[in-house]
């Protein structure tokens, strides 16, 4: 496992009584590129804050290459920040923006241009050196800031919804140059968004974050295939969730009855009346014109959605539920108004325990 | 750029047309607001600016005769110190509203909203009442037999009451006093804009708190600033009421003399050149201003 260059033990951060981020704890490994990703208001900033050290902690330690850093102003700490509205210093142009860390560092004049000329370079920003922050686009306002963060050689870089004000053409092009870009620096790179489709392209590792506390870890596919909460299951990609109860087990079989109907699941650990979730992908739903042995979930066809090669359908359950389904191909057996038997392979659904709250 | 609005170039009969259709509503725009200007600012000064170019009647008349003699007497060595000295007061007034307001301004910018306004009434709350009043309770506080010299004598700092009144000192913190909302209003209004997030990217690029200040801060605040100075320079140089009363008419600034002459002494001539300085004095400024900044950033509140 590689080191961990980011601790995060028991983080707390309250602002007066609202407890904005509870007992967090993180460890981020050196050259990975790691998302927090949740709602907008679920303390993603707050937790970047505090890394950064524009906030302090209520509660917990954060240590930055072993070493904590609760006593160290921002200025003193190894990382750097990429702010949500770029922040570029607009009496400044863009060659002074980039050079300001140098700068103050008293870097010798002709190393900061050598510097500054390759940072530029980086981010495809040759030539706007005199420009004012004024007289930039968003994407380019944006590659200054990057630039402006980079040449200090941070340890970690963190960058909060950096994407965010772009319009949707840029910002699926600067994702892959962002991340083009950590690649080949080998930067920490500690991202914030609450976009899950930009936190499955870009990460390494995401961590999904939901009314402060962190309710699940791992890699964009494990997060993606094998949600552990409910909140993870509908916040990434698309998602039907059912909650029911447990009927039988029969191995890793679960048959769980839901208001929508009966149906099965494979999961480990489940006992027989505990109460739990199922999320099934719409691309995972099956639909037969008869019913299907362990399941019991008929419904009406509703409307179709074509998307280029792709068919997008709802199905309205018995207890006025709508399951979405979508398959890659039209299939001509299913029409709108048709009732049909939805069922699906037990082990393409997630059994999900059912947390607290 | 240039060459592509020269190609495009209409015939004679187009261009009067268009000549016509530009100027009239921008000379009615301008139109009322230049008539106003005209007589209550440019007839004025240059009636003052005339006045002090002729030459005083044996009665205390203005004899309309071409003389450089007022100019001629602002070098005497007595106006001239008068001068200097005012030049002094107004440079150190405006100093220490700045020293003096820009914490201040600071601080309430970083306040929030509410409790922000609530300081800036504090500001303007002595600004708005009567002057002379607020000129003649300083007076009072530092009187011989004032609370500030008995407290003094209670606490044992001083045997015998201490002369505060009609002092260089006491005018130069009447004039302070009196000029400080000039100063505090435009600085707050200019750090008040001033984003907290720069002053985090520069702390997070490394800066210490006093570098952010002088490489951020500062140059950010500079209109501000300027806008400060201004307005408490040119003020200061020609008010008379605080010299006329914290210095019991013993101190004398230029503002006294030009009111002398206008009034009692009826130099007009003299007057108006003491003001025809006053004026150049201002006009200075705002050039260099203009010269460092867009006017448009100018923050008059
Ligand atoms: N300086 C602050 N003072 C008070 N509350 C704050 C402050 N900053 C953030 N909060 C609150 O903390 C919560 C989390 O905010 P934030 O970390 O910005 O969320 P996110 O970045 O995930 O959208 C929000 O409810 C917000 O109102
Ligand atoms: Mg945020």
């Amino acid at each position: 496992m590689a080191e961990a260059i980011v601790t995060l033990t028991d983080v707390e951060k309250s602002f007066g009584s609202n407890l904005v981020v509870q007992k967090m704890n993180l460890d981020i490994e050196a050259g990975e590129f790691l998302t927090l990703l949740g709602p907008s208001g679920c303390g993603k900033t707050t937790t970047l804050r505090m890394i950064a050290g524009f906030e302090d902690t209520s509660a917990g330690s954060i240590k930055v290459q072993g070493e904590p850093v609760e006593d160290k102003e921002p200025y003193q700490r190894d990382v750097n920040t990429v702010f949500q509205n770029y922040s570029l210093f607009p009496h400044m142009n863009v060659y002074d923006n980039v050079a300001y860390g140098l700068t103050i560092k008293k870097v010798p004049k002709d190393e900061i241009k050598t510097r500054v000329g390759k940072m530029l370079e980086l981010v495809q920003l040759t030539g706007y050196e005199k420009r004012k922050p004024d007289a930039l686009s968003g994407g380019q306002k944006q590659r200054v800031a990057i630039a402006r963060a980079l040449i200090n050689n941070p340890k970690v870089l963190l960058l909060d919804e950096p994407l965010g004000a772009l319009d949707l053409k840029l910002r699926k092009q600067m994702q892959l140059e962002l991340k083009r870009l950590q690649k080949r620096l080998g930067i920490t790179f500690v991202y914030v968004t609450h976009d899950q489709e930009e936190a499955l392209t870009m990460s390494d590792r995401i961590a999904v974050m939901n009314g402060g506390v962190i309710d699940q870890l791992g890699s964009p596919k494990e997060i993606y295939d094998h949600p552990k909460t409910r909140f993870v299951a509908s916040f990434i990609g698309e998602s039907n969730i059912f909650d029911g109860t447990v009927q039988a087990v029969d191995g890793t079989l679960l048959t769980v009855e839901t208001p929508a109907g009966l149906m099965q699941t494979r999961g480990e650990g489940f006992a027989v009346g505990e109460a739990m979730h199922i999320s099934i992908r719409p691309e995972h739903l099956l639909a037969e014109k008869q019913p299907v042995p362990g399941f019991d979930l008929a419904g009406r066809v509703k409307d179709f959605t074509y998307l280029g090669t792709a068919v997008k359908t709802a199905i309205d359950l018995k207890d006025g539920t709508e399951a979405k389904f979508s398959r890659i191909e039209q299939d001509a057996e299913c029409a709108e108004g048709d009732t049909v038997y939805v069922h699906w392979k037990p082990e393409k659904s997630v059994a999900i325990k059912k947390t607290a709250g | 750029m240039s060459g592509k609005t020269k190609a495009k170039r209409p015939g004679p009969g187009m261009r009067r047309r268009n000549l016509r259709r530009n100027t009239l509503p921008a000379l009615a725009q301008a139109g009322p607001v230049s008539v106003w200007m005209i007589v209550f600012v440019t007839l004025p000064t240059l009636f003052i600016i005339y006045i002090s170019f002729m030459s005083r009647g044996v009665f205390g008349d203005v004899v309309y005769e071409f003389s450089l003699e007022s100019y001629q007497t602002l070098l005497d060595a007595t106006y001239f110190k008068v001068i200097l000295k005012s030049l002094r007061v107004a440079v150190f007034t405006t100093m220490a509203c700045l020293v003096i307001g820009y914490p201040f301004a600071y601080y309430i910018a970083r306040k929030p909203r509410e409790q922000a306004s609530r300081l800036i009434m504090l500001i303007m709350i002595p600004f708005w009442t009567n002057s002379l009043m607020r000129l003649n309770s300083w007076l009072l506080l530092f009187q011989t037999s004032g609370p500030v010299n008995n407290f003094l004598q209670w606490a044992g700092l001083t045997d015998s009451p201490i002369t505060f009144i009609y002092t260089d000192g006491l005018v130069a913190l009447g004039m302070v006093t009196n000029m400080l909302p000039f100063a505090v209003l435009p600085l707050y209004s200019t750090i008040e804009k001033l984003e907290k997030s720069l002053l985090e990217a520069s702390s997070d690029l490394g800066a210490s708190p006093a570098k952010t200040f002088m490489r951020i801060t500062l140059p950010l605040t500079f209109p501000g600033i300027f806008s400060a100075i201004i307005l408490t320079f040119i003020p200061a140089l020609g008010i008379y009421t605080v010299s006329d009363i914290l210095g019991g008419g013993k101190v004398l600034y230029i503002g006294n003399i030009i009111k002398n002459q206008f009034g009692q002494i009826r130099n007009w001539p003299l007057g108006a050149a003491l003001s025809v300085l006053l004026l150049a004095i201002t006009a200075l400024l705002i050039f260099i201003y203009t010269r460092f900044a867009k006017l448009e950033d100018m923050e008059v509140v």
